[in-house]
């Protein structure tokens, strides 16, 4: 016999595993949940929201996203989903998991250092290449291809390479 | 034929969303403007990438001040279809951009201070403005930090581009005035700790200011004398040539979407 505790967990699972499977459009190789974009998943009875909450206040992904996880959950099975952004707390690069700071780097991006803080965006910054592992870099530009990203450059190597920022 | 200006019912609350919306859309349009004419590939996607936070803060903080209003208004109305008397920004970032000096001036001038604003507006007991400075208070430090990178590169640089810079700061001096100023439905929020009282910033901003700008060998001017109007609606010739082009699509066809 199911409950209907049982079944809604399951079904909340089933909500939560499709939501997760979307990736970041521009970073097709972290979902949102890798992120920590994906915030929570809700069901009442049969209707599900899922909040989110942008990187960056400016993010043009976050509109895709949104999209592509009303498209996720209806192929799921789940009618009318809808997404709700959540602005509080705040986005940080602390809720990006180990797997996606992983991800990342075998992709060809240094993933953002550990903390978040004041320091850690005004101290002094050594980023390792993520192609030769050498700590010999420089930085380029503050801003890169998107909002997440600045443009370092290895000396070692010479290779160019994106960091994602600590936010 | 041509789309009519909305009305806003400007509570103290909703005109004070707005007048920040106004600030953070006027600023990212007027960077926008450099999209594919910066001095370089890197400083083109810097400016670009610094108009889409301000674009964003804006988008939120407009649709917040359509729902404080609890009209028919949203982020799209207050933004297209307003005409310049109903704009609410400060004057100094609708001032064009000049040369990369002049823009990297005003840029530092208001990110110095927006990025002390965001912070101290984290603990605004308006949850939704205190979110919204969470987000914003992080954009603004990178955005502080980009400026006054440049502040310094320029005026400790080529005398070519000292002299430009120190014009910059002393053409825009007058507009910073403004940034401190509040009127009596601010400061009604500024009493119930909705909003933070501006001029209680102005002496780290300051601060903030004469650091780089002495590093970068350059001088604040000496007067005291400030233009105002902006968050009154009584704005410079600018402006309206700034509106004209954001807005022609939505004048031209009203309602149109992508």
């Amino acid at each position: 016999m199911v409950t209907v505790l049982e079944r809604d967990s399951e079904l909340r699972k089933r909500a939560w595993d499709a939501a997760a499977s979307v990736v970041d459009p521009e970073i097709p190789v972290l979902t949102i949940a890798d992120l920590g974009v994906l915030r929570d998943v809700v069901l009442d009875g049969d209707d599900v929201e899922v909040a989110i909450t942008p990187t960056y206040s400016g993010c043009p992904a976050m509109n895709m996203i949104a999209l592509e996880i009303e498209v996720a959950l209806e192929r799921a099975g789940f009618r009318g989903p809808k997404v709700r952004t959540v602005l509080s707390p705040a986005w940080t690069t602390d809720w990006m998991s180990e797997e996606g700071r992983r991800k990342l780097h075998a992709y060809g991006i240094a993933p953002p250092q550990a903390s978040n803080s004041r320091r850690a965006l005004f101290g002094e910054q050594a980023v390792a290449c993520p192609q030769c592992g050498s700590a010999n870099t420089e930085l380029l530009s503050e801003f890169g291809s998107t909002s997440c990203k600045a443009l370092w450059r290895c000396k070692a190597c010479r290779e160019p390479f994106d960091y994602f920022k600590c936010h | 034929m041509p789309v009519a200006n909305i009305q806003v019912s400007e509570t103290p609350l909703v005109l004070y969303a707005l007048r920040r919306a106004d600030d953070a859309l006027i600023l990212g349009h007027r960077l926008s403007e450099w999209c594919g004419h910066a001095p370089m590939l890197e400083e083109d996607m810097a400016l670009s990438n610094i108009a889409l936070d301000l674009l964003g803060q804006a988008r939120e903080l407009y649709t917040y001040a359509a729902k404080a209003e609890g009209k028919d208004n949203d982020e799209d109305k207050l933004a297209y279809l307003r005409d310049v008397r109903q704009y609410r920004n400060l004057l100094l970032v609708e001032q064009p951009n000049g040369g990369f000096a002049q823009t990297l001036v005003r840029q530092f001038f208001y990110s110095a201070f927006a990025d002390l604003y965001w912070r101290a507006m984290m603990a605004s007991r308006d949850t939704t403005l205190a979110a919204i400075a969470a987000k914003s208070e992080k954009e603004s430090a990178y955005h502080l930090r980009h400026a006054s990178e440049w502040i310094i590169r320029l005026g400790d640089g080529t005398d070519e581009s000292r002299a430009r810079a120190q014009a910059a700061i002393d053409h825009l001096w007058a507009f910073t005035g403004e940034m401190f100023a509040v009127d009596e439905g601010e400061c009604a929020l500024i009493h119930a700790d909705i909003a933070i009282d501006p001029g209680s910033l102005r002496g780290r901003w300051l601060t903030t200011l004469s650091g780089v700008v002495s590093e970068a060998t350059l001088e604040l001017p000496q007067t005291d004398w400030m233009q105002q109007g902006g968050r009154t609606g009584r704005h410079s010739e600018h402006l309206g040539h700034l509106l004209s082009e954001l807005q022609s699509m939505q004048r031209t066809f009203p309602g149109q979407t992508w």
